[in-house]
């Protein structure tokens, strides 16, 4: 929403993204790539200087200081550069078709995100262009209990049903405080304000919920074991699209990543998740989690937060910057989101905030963004380090990724190149040809159609619509400088 | 005998500590509280190269001195700073610090006003000095700001077409008299956009109108802000010729008189090109002295705000581009090009929580290749100039105002911690909120239960 769309391109039928963004079409012709003589920041086993990462078949072969290129291994020299896992972003919102929120009932749990993958999105190429190659893609947070969510390789290229990681459990988004009960928001004119209203009503609205899927649960066992015992007169329970999900809460097959900001929320959805026995994976946000760290830790559940942001809403006061370190300190398992498709392009910078405020270690910082998020959404046996055996997701940097200046030069996901910073630059010359070709073109078209329409319209006396070129100018965006988080933060 | 203070210490505390013992004894031999030299710093001037093993001599609130070789006044409070750098201030240009505490809750912002022309409202007449913004920025090195009424930013929106008056001010004091630099340093002007789509919140959806009814509408706008430039004119003239009793004074069309005599600038946020365009031609015919804020596509006119010697208040390097088939680096590159085309530009947040972000914006454009020592002065002195304030802040010169930084090292740099600040050469504490609230939740011990 915050930039244009392009009607002309739409216009031409263009494949809008083709036209717009540079793709990898020149993929390695083999499956084998040399990373050499770069700094590998490993993450797990510290930093190798002018180190080589040999990649076959997309998955991390060998990582050394002496690896050779086998032959007709394609070979990239990433001398002086800085070479780290591909960043995990554990809470965003890109690569939706539509609204993110469904906001219209307080349990959302039908709703599913997996459904409305978006691979046109420009936001996978613009946040794999700051070196992100997972995404944790999460439902709003209208809703105490919302929809089912999903984690993606940012496969920029590849059509939706290719963007999920493979094997990766799937979620569902829970969120408490001001978004759920709707603080900060007024319904359209003739609707009434939804229940709850108050953080009371927000527990009451997750407890019942699972109160009913515990009883759909039981509903089900029952009929499967009477089945099983020979019954043949049954009628099997009505499947339920909104208890399903939280069944397989109960069941541990499905992650909970909760939307939250103070402590005492926080330590509601401890407490109710220990009622019925269910874990809390992540708590997003968990802006006040340096208040009830050791709380947080013994749940078991990770936090995702954000590095500086506060004060934008009440519930948001309180954040401090020291949040991710004094969580660590602690022992709960830390990482920085973006929760925006803007801020996921420098979460490196984000990242090394926390070693000014609260002096986290340069590779605690870097955990943050790589090993701890892939830990959080159950894949570090995938992804989030430099290992033999994971996946070769990896981006390379022009300077130590933990400053300022560092510039994302290529991100690869499963081996393959899917951004390249000095390819993207190249294209830009005949990107812009093209795009001036279909003006001109588009143009002229018009120019033809009023001609045409004014010896028509002669005989006929009154023309169809004139078509104005001016209309076909890009609309303007909203021009909203810094930016609003599209899960409505 | 000056009193020595080492950069290992906790040296505020300590300084503040020596400084309520001089004041309790206030012995012949005590140094002065006002005044200070900060010594053995690689001074960074900004007016000159920098210098090794600097000394900077602050006394009454102004720098007295700056060099190499700089005698230590007898009086003075020394800060040892070997290994550390000293900088001008970073200052914020357009923030809404101070009008705005929680941007969702309305009773703690007074950003936006109702009604589209307000020229006589001055940000500073709300500027809450006690704000919890002011120290949470200032310790990331900002050591002034402009409040700027009306204007969007991450944490409320923006509004009106003439949305009132910035006022420029130092991030320490009591009150806004103490603080304040000048009340008055520019007219807002939000510029009407020719908007086709706009984002309804009722509806949480996009509307759309034909492009002839947009650009009616601009028109429309335009017309009106023509309108009040005249009103004022003939306003000035008639306050000039006739007896003031004549006529019933109007708040307005007074606050707009210096705008029409081109001694008050505009600030005009615009960002498509035709919008600068639009903008630009409209202050050449009204004789309005213009800077642009915001520009996401000043790149595109670069000529003609070369031409015209219009000077740009960048918005944040991090945000995305303004169109769909820009580079998706446009913004982060923009800063080099302005530069190297000669265009006098400087970063701002526009933001309020963010404005501590400031550093990080010149820092990426860094990165996208802007010139290291071009960066700094985008933070530290060249909004100064563009807003007539560089006699008093922006650079490290004898009698300019002491807001000084003393850092770790490279001040973009994210991971730069500020040691020492002094605003108005009075050192400054760096505690804050956030620094507060850890220090208070790092000791709690393990939960009871």
């Amino acid at each position: 929403m915050k930039r244009v769309i392009l009607l002309m391109a739409i216009a031409f039928g263009l494949f809008a993204p083709v036209a717009l963004r540079a793709q990898d079409s020149n993929a390695p012709k083999n499956n084998i790539i040399l990373i050499k003589n770069a700094t590998l920041l490993t993450v797990t086993h510290g930093n190798i200087e002018h180190g080589s990462i040999l990649i076959r078949d997309g998955k991390i072969a060998e990582v050394g200081t002496d690896v050779k290129a086998p032959d007709g291994a394609t070979v990239i020299d990433a001398n002086g550069q800085y070479v780290t896992p591909g960043i995990i972003d554990c809470h965003s919102h890109i690569a939706i078709e539509g609204g993110v929120n469904e906001g219209s009932v307080s349990v959302s749990s039908m709703a599913n995100i997996a459904d409305v993958l978006d691979s046109d999105d420009l936001s996978i190429y613009d946040d794999l262009a700051g070196g992100v190659t997972v995404a944790n893609v999460l439902h709003g947070s209208a809703n105490a209990i919302g929809g089912q969510t999903v984690v993606i390789k940012l496969r920029w290229g590849k059509p939706a049903s290719q963007l999920p990681f493979e094997g990766a459990l799937p979620g569902i988004k829970f969120a408490l405080g001001e978004n759920p009960k709707r603080s900060n928001f007024s319904p359209p004119p003739g609707i009434e304000p939804r229940y709850p209203a108050t953080r009371l009503g927000v527990e009451e609205t997750i407890r019942e919920a699972f109160i009913e899927a515990r009883q759909y649960k039981k509903d089900w066992e029952d009929y499967k074991q009477k089945k099983a015992a020979g019954d043949q007169n049954l009628i099997p329970p009505r499947r339920d699209e909104k208890l399903e999900p939280l069944v397989e809460v109960l069941e541990g097959k499905r992650y909970v990543h909760s939307h939250c900001y103070r402590a005492d929320e926080i330590l509601m959805l401890i407490r109710v998740a220990n009622e019925f026995g269910f874990k809390i994976r992540t708590f997003q946000h968990v802006l006040e989690g340096y208040k009830i760290a050791d709380e947080i830790a013994a749940s078991g559940a990770g936090g995702s937060t954000f590095s500086d942001w506060w004060a934008y809403k009440m519930e948001a006061f309180d954040a401090i910057p020291y949040n991710a370190a004094l969580m660590t300190d602690r022992g709960v398992v830390v990482s920085i989101n973006s929760d925006d498709a803007e801020e996921a392009r420098h979460l490196n910078q984000e990242a090394a905030k926390s070693m000014k405020y609260g002096g986290l270690s340069a590779n605690d910082a870097l955990k943050l963004i790589t090993l701890n998020p892939a830990i959080q959404l159950g894949i570090d046996n995938r992804v989030g380090s430099i290992d033999v055996g994971k996946d070769a997701d990896l981006a390379i940097f022009n300077h130590d990724p933990l400053s300022v200046y560092a510039v994302v030069q290529k991100t690869l996901i499963d081996g393959r190149v899917y951004f390249d910073r000095q390819r993207d630059i190249d294209m830009r010359p005949a990107l812009e040809k093209e795009k001036q070709d279909l003006l001109a073109k588009e143009k002229s078209a018009a120019e033809e159609k009023k001609k045409e329409d004014k010896s028509e319209g002669k005989s006929e006396g009154k023309s169809e619509k004139k078509p104005d070129a001016k209309k076909k100018k890009p609309p303007t965006s909203q021009s909203n400088v810094g930016g609003v988080a599209g899960g409505g933060l | 005998m000056s009193r020595v203070i080492s950069v290992k210490s906790p040296s505020f505390q300590l300084i503040a500590f020596c400084l309520a013992l001089s004041l309790a004894f206030p012995l012949r031999s005590q140094p002065a509280a006002n005044v200070y030299a900060i010594k053995g710093a690689k001074v960074y001037t900004l007016a000159g190269p920098a210098i090794e093993n600097g000394t900077v001599v602050i006394r009454d609130g102004k720098i007295a001195a700056v060099g190499a070789n700089i005698d230590v006044p007898a009086d003075a409070q020394v800060i040892e700073a070997a290994g550390l750098e000293v900088y001008p201030g970073m200052f914020d240009p357009i923030t809404q610090i101070g009008l705005n505490e929680v941007g969702a809750v309305s009773a703690t912002v007074d950003a936006r006003e109702l009604g589209a022309f307000n020229p006589e409202l001055i940000a500073a007449t709300a500027v809450n000095p006690a704000t919890a913004h002011i120290p949470v920025t200032r310790a990331s090195g900002i050591t002034e700001v402009i409040a700027v009424p009306g204007i969007g930013g991450f944490d409320s929106e923006g509004g009106g077409v003439i949305t009132g008056q910035a006022s420029a001010f130092n991030l320490a004091g009591w009150t806004m008299e103490e603080m304040q630099i000048n009340r008055q340093v520019a007219m807002v002007i939000n510029w009407p956009s020719i908007e086709t789509r706009s984002f309804d919140f009722s509806t949480f959806s996009i509307k759309e109108k034909p492009y002839t009814e947009a650009k009616k509408e601009y028109e429309k706008a335009v017309n009106v802000l023509s309108d009040w430039m005249v009103r004022a004119r003939h306003y000035a003239q008639a306050k000039e010729k006739g007896s003031p009793d004549l006529f019933l004074r109007d708040l307005k069309l007074e606050a707009l008189v210096p705008v029409v005599e081109g001694k008050l600038p505009v600030l005009v946020v615009a960002d498509e090109a035709r919008d600068i365009r639009n903008a630009v031609d409209f202050c050449a015919k009204q004789n309005l002295k213009m800077i642009l804020a915001s520009g996401s596509e000043s790149w595109k006119v670069k000529d003609l705000l070369k031409e015209k010697k219009i000077p740009v208040i960048l918005g944040p390097t991090e945000r995305l581009p303004e169109k769909q088939d820009d580079p998706y680096d446009k913004p982060m590159t923009q800063p080099a090009e302005l530069n190297a085309a000669g265009i006098p530009f400087a970063f701002a947040s526009f933001g309020t929580s963010f404005s501590r972000r400031l550093s990080q914006y010149a820092g990426t454009a860094v990165g996208y290749g802007l010139p290291h020592d071009e960066a700094l002065k985008a933070v530290m002195l060249n909004a100064a100039q563009i807003f007539g304030l560089a006699d008093q802040i922006g650079t490290l010169e004898p009698g300019k105002l002491a807001n000084i930084i003393v850092t770790t090292g490279d001040p973009l740099e994210i991971q730069t911690q500020v040691r020492y600040l002094f605003i108005k050469g009075q050192l400054t504490s760096t505690d804050n909120r956030h620094r507060d609230l850890y220090e208070q939740y790092r000791k709690r011990p393990a939960p009871t239960r």
